[in-house]
């Protein structure tokens, strides 16, 4: 039995000497190659983390691709921070979407003192990880993650870009409102995201008197719908409203319609792309669907035009805002002249700063003030714009476009 | 076992343990939280060794205690009840309900025997994870698939495992604390495994394991003897938990998934069934070989191609599957089995 | 009235299709008592392949029927490789090791699978296309599409082939002798390796089937889909009693058919603010007040009525509905 203690001790050794290996090996981002074309630069790390795999793994790229853009631009510009000199990378990581590894990641990120965070994508990792990066002391700035509790935490270095579940759920349900449904029924996949929005939606359809049926829930992996829907069925509702994801909301859709449910639909923004027409087919037309801030047709058309030339393909979701997410930080270390966090923290709290997405400035908590958000209605296989709620009131794109143009100018 | 005898050897690995977080530190302390994982899954790995690799009972629920143990940590000790309890009495409690949990499952499940105790317990686990998601209404208790965040970390008089300390000059993050405590822990349970493993519980187990009905015949009470199999590996799933609450700071139920359970089985069977120190390897191993692959698939990628061909994630996973393949293939007992233990569990072709 | 016949056919619909992947764990478990834990992600390999296949064909001139038909085609062989593969390289070099290694290698082959597919069909969910008129028969207020009739139909007609040739035929004596005893069957002529190849082989062609059915039914396919479906199915066989051909069948069935009625009614019983006398009680007043409601297990807890019944099951009859009293040492 000498055998194990051998193995054990070679284990540990070997362990050890990887992680030198893993260390010594440099991250293949691109922006390393373009590294060495600058000498005089100071680097200054910015990083990015969202899911590369797994279920949502398309919109983690989305986010990266739009802190990407941005901090390739701004080195084309040949940036100064103070009198420093200084050229911009970017750290994307995976997190999976599983808050185990967004933490490890969110340590490995701290570890290589990057001065602050665009991420993650997911609340269910951005919460955890915002301990450690507070912890840390380095600023956090998600475009997507809209759960409410993220900036509730009272960290002072945690913020976001985009409208929280508690704006867009109201928003979505007094739209779904405006058809004067009596009875309502609402169904979410279990969720951290599908529950808190639909808990949102149902808070201010019950304000609003409609009666809401017990809620009903399925699983971010549920593609038989029959039962629950067969049983929503039969207590006739006018609306009905689901808090998830597109690869459930589709089967969901395309199920009730074979069930003969003539109720209006409505999906927050999880389950608002252009995949729904696709996985629902024609049961999908007349879908309502919300998406927290300005659709990405309404963002600024450069950024539009500067993410089709860099990636060849077009923005899905939240890249516009992890675009202005990584503009506000070097904004604000160019303005504090400094990438010290502790240093810049204070100026990018009372950022007031023009982007992709609109004007942007933060409350207390670290929320944007009067975040945007924009409802869709499903027309030939297209999710199309009907209204960009801002400030309690209702714009048309055409509105808003206009509104939005006049200041930006 | 000579292991212990060769008082070199304990030396040398007893200062390499006491180095390592350090170490690891130096190459970040992401090394240092991925070293504490792999802590925590051998932790659970000795936990399950007891039910499959003593008592020869195939379970594929194991995670249940263990997401039992970090929920009991994070409601009394969160925000989310206004409850903070110090930790050693979080701890204790935590065994206490996964024991209980583990009894509650064992008891009905007696007279099963192995792929149908395989299909319960797998059962048991999902139904417990169902719970923890769905126990927010109508009454909010586990605050549902929100999770539970802001869980307090350890405290020891004045030091807390959640902030940094320098000792003499030396900078102790918290991760290098939680390593030391879970190396306490871990030299405590592996000391009681190897007691159990020789004492006339342990060749109980073993002897149920080989024989149910001789066992019996040779006045066994094989009732009590698997339920306490089933209460010991539970309780050490619970320990593990509540301490992985106490490192992570948040729990939800996505973290104790049917993987999870399978994962750590894999570690078991991997190591090499009823050997401690087999299956402490197995769990090292697996626990760090996708965190290394994350570190090197893509630059090795990189330097071989001049791009990454397929995407580090997946390969992974392909490395990851063909290591369990092709381990089993040629060494069906794990790396290093127990050596007694010829026939592991019943073997339905020896009729 | 309506809505309990509809939930009897969404619950056979959904159970027929367990029923049929249950039928691939059920053969290979019945004759090497192996858990065939990879047999998930063929069904998702031909559910895949055949997505492709369709995708491809659909918008041509064939007829809808024809396009099916090749996709099925293309789907089962491809399956059947799998299958016979798997066995090859995985499960045979292990059939006389301890008895949970064949488990982890089912696993890894499990994983390597996933991400095989992952590789080739890439990581979002795909609509599978609809090409087949679906009919829609109203019965008593509820909706049978025609697809869910084809699916229960072809299930049992699948059911009733499998048990002629499984008992009817040479091959299929071969299959229950070496089920039996495969040292005893292979005195007796038979060449055992054929015979339990066979069996993962007939497995995986239904099970390709099941896949085809599984995305014309809901429209949608993705690389992570095996893995719940293998896991009801399994569960499935064993509540019938694994290794029985009709168990998997009465264990499929009878899973759909819980988990709908479950899903359906367990909410409304379990509502509270329903029961005579308690809704007003002081304690929940608060709760129930204007159509509230107090719902302690509402769809949320499908799941676990279905484990739930398996595992009364087991713990009343420990070798499932169907399924013979093996002995202890088994």
């Amino acid at each position: 039995m000498n055998v194990p203690m051998k193995a054990l001790s070679l284990s540990v050794v070997t362990a050890v000497a990887l992680m030198g290996c893993g260390k010594e090996a440099p991250p293949p981002a691109p922006a390393s190659q373009a590294a060495p074309a600058a000498p005089a630069a100071t680097v200054v790390k910015i990083g990015h983390v969202g899911p590369l795999t797994g279920g949502i793994a398309h919109l983690g790229k989305d986010n990266e691709n739009g802190a990407r853009l941005a901090i390739d631009e701004v080195n084309a510009t040949n940036p100064m921070i103070g009198d420093m000199k200084v050229k911009f990378e970017l750290m994307a990581e995976d997190d999976q979407g599983d808050p185990k590894v967004g933490n490890t990641v969110a340590q490995k990120l701290v570890d290589a003192k990057v001065a602050g965070i665009v991420g993650h994508l997911n609340s269910g990792t951005t919460i955890p990880a915002s301990a450690i990066y507070n912890q840390a002391g380095i600023p956090v700035i998600s475009g997507s993650a809209t759960n409410p509790t993220f900036t509730e935490q009272g960290f002072k270095v945690a913020f976001r870009v985009v409208a929280r579940d508690d704006q867009q759920g109201p928003a979505i349900a007094n739209y779904l409102l405006q058809n004067k449904p009596k009875t309502v029924a609402i169904v979410d996949d279990a969720t951290a995201y599908g529950e808190g929005l639909a808990n949102e939606v149902e808070k201010t359809m019950k304000a609003a008197g409609v009666k809401v049926l017990p809620r009903e829930k399925g699983t971010d992996k549920t593609v038989d719908w029959k039962a629950v829907l067969t049983k929503v069925k039969g207590k006739s509702p006018d609306a009905v409203f689901y808090g998830g994801m597109d690869a459930t909301g589709g089967p969901l859709l395309k199920q009730a319609r074979e069930l003969n449910m003539k109720a209006q639909f409505g999906f927050g923004d999880g389950a608002c792309t252009d995949k729904m027409a696709e996985l629902a087919g024609a049961a999908a037309e007349g879908l309502a669907c919300s998406q927290a801030g300005i659709p990405v047709q309404a963002a600024g058309a450069k950024f539009l035009a500067a993410y089709k030339a860099a990636f060849n393909i077009e923005p899905i979701l939240y890249s516009p805002f992890t675009y202005d997410a990584a503009k506000l930080l070097i904004a604000a270390m160019q303005k504090a002249g400094s990438a010290d966090p502790a240093k810049y923290l204070p100026v990018l709290a009372e950022s007031n700063y023009d982007g992709a997405s609109g004007n942007i400035q933060f409350d207390a908590k670290g929320d944007r003030k009067d975040a945007e958000i924009t409802i869709f209605t499903l027309k030939d296989g297209k999710v199309a714009p009907t209204a960009i709620i801002k400030g309690g009131k209702s714009l048309t794109l055409d509105e808003y476009a206009k509104a939005a143009a006049g200041p930006a100018k | 076992m000579s292991f212990l005898k060769g008082r070199t050897g304990l030396i040398i690995l007893g200062i390499a343990l006491l180095i390592l977080p350090f170490m690891l530190g130096m190459a970040g302390t992401a090394w240092v939280r991925i070293m504490n994982f792999a802590v925590l899954y051998v932790l659970l790995a000795l936990g399950l060794n007891i039910v499959v690799g003593y008592a020869g009972l195939l379970d594929l629920g194991y995670i249940a205690f263990f997401a039992v143990g970090a929920y009991v940590y994070a409601l009394l000790a969160s925000p989310h009840f206004g409850l903070h309890l110090p930790f050693w009495i979080i701890l204790p409690i935590g065994a206490f309900v996964a024991c209980i949990a583990g009894m509650v499952l064992g008891a009905p499940t007696l007279r099963l025997r192995g792929d149908y105790l395989a299909i319960v317990t797998l059962g048991f686990g999902e139904i417990v994870r169902i719970f923890m998601n769905n126990l927010s209404n109508p009454i909010n208790i586990t605050n549902g698939p929100k999770g539970v965040n802001l869980i307090d970390p350890f405290h020891i008089g004045p030091i807390n495992f959640a902030k940094t300390d320098t000792i003499a000059g030396l900078d102790v993050s918290g991760p290098i604390k939680y390593y030391y405590f879970l190396l306490l822990v871990l030299i405590g349970v592996i000391i009681i495994n190897r007691r159990l493993q020789d004492s006339r519980i342990g060749r109980a187990w073993v002897a149920i394991r080989e024989d149910e009905m001789a066992a019996k015949a040779a006045g066994i009470n094989t009732r009590n003897i698997k339920l306490l199999a089933f209460a010991m590996g539970a309780s050490f799933g619970g320990i593990s938990g509540g301490m992985f609450a106490a490192i992570q700071g948040f729990v939800s139920p996505e973290s104790f998934i049917l993987n999870e359970s399978i994962m750590v089985l894999a570690m078991v069977v991997l190591g090499g069934m009823g050997n401690i120190w087999g299956v402490v390897a197995g769990a090292i191993v697996l626990a760090f070989v996708p965190e290394i692959l994350r570190y090197t698939v893509e630059p090795a990628q990189m330097a071989l191609f001049g791009h990454t061909l397929i995407e580090p994630e997946v390969l992974r996973m392909l490395i990851f599957g063909s290591a369990l393949v092709l381990t089993m293939r040629f060494r069906p007992a794990g790396f290093w089995p127990e050596t007694r233990h010829k026939r592991e569990l019943v073997e339905a072709a020896e009729k | 009235m309506d809505i309990f016949l509809q939930q009897i056919i969404n619950g056979l619909t959904t159970g027929s299709v367990y029923a049929v992947v249950a039928l691939g764990y059920t053969m290979v478990y019945g004759i090497i008592q192996l858990i065939n834990f990879a047999h998930g992600e063929v069904v998702m390999i031909g559910a895949m392949v055949a997505f492709t296949v369709i995708t491809s064909l659909a918008g041509g001139t064939l007829p809808a029927p024809v396009i099916l038909l090749a996709g099925v085609l293309a789907a089962v062989p491809t399956c059947m490789v799998i299958g016979y593969t798997l066995e090859r390289a995985a499960y045979r070099p292990l059939r006389h090791a301890p008895r949970l290694a064949p488990l982890i290698t089912a696993i890894g082959m499990s994983i390597i699978l996933q991400h095989l597919a992952l590789l080739v069909w890439g990581r979002n969910p795909m609509a599978f296309p609809q090409i087949m008129e679906n009919p829609v028969i109203l019965v008593g207020g509820a909706v049978i599409t025609g697809v869910q009739i084809g699916i229960i139909l072809l299930s049992f007609t699948m059911m009733a082939a499998l048990t002629w040739f499984v008992y009817r035929t040479r091959f299929g004596i071969a299959i229950r002798a070496t089920a039996e005893n495969v040292r005893v069957a292979e005195l007796m002529g038979v060449n055992a390796n054929r015979v339990i190849a066979a069996t993962f082989v007939i497995g995986a062609g239904l099970g390709a089937v099941a896949g085809v059915m599984f995305g014309t039914y809901y429209g949608i396919v993705h690389y992570t889909m095996g893995f719940t479906l293998g896991l009801k199915a399994f569960s499935a066989a064993v509540l019938g009693g694994i290794g029985n051909i009709a168990g998997a069948m009465v264990g499929g069935i009878l899973l759909g058919l819980v988990e709908a009625l479950a899903t359906g009614y367990i909410g409304d019983l379990t509502n509270l603010c329903r029961w005579p006398g308690l809704g007003t009680s002081s304690m929940l007043a608060e709760r129930c007040v204007d159509g509230g409601n107090f719902v302690v297990f509402g769809s949320n807890y499908q799941d676990v009525f279905a484990f739930l019944m398996l595992i009364l099951v087991l713990v009343f009859r420990p070798s499932g509905l169907l399924g013979e009293r093996v002995s202890e040492r088994a």
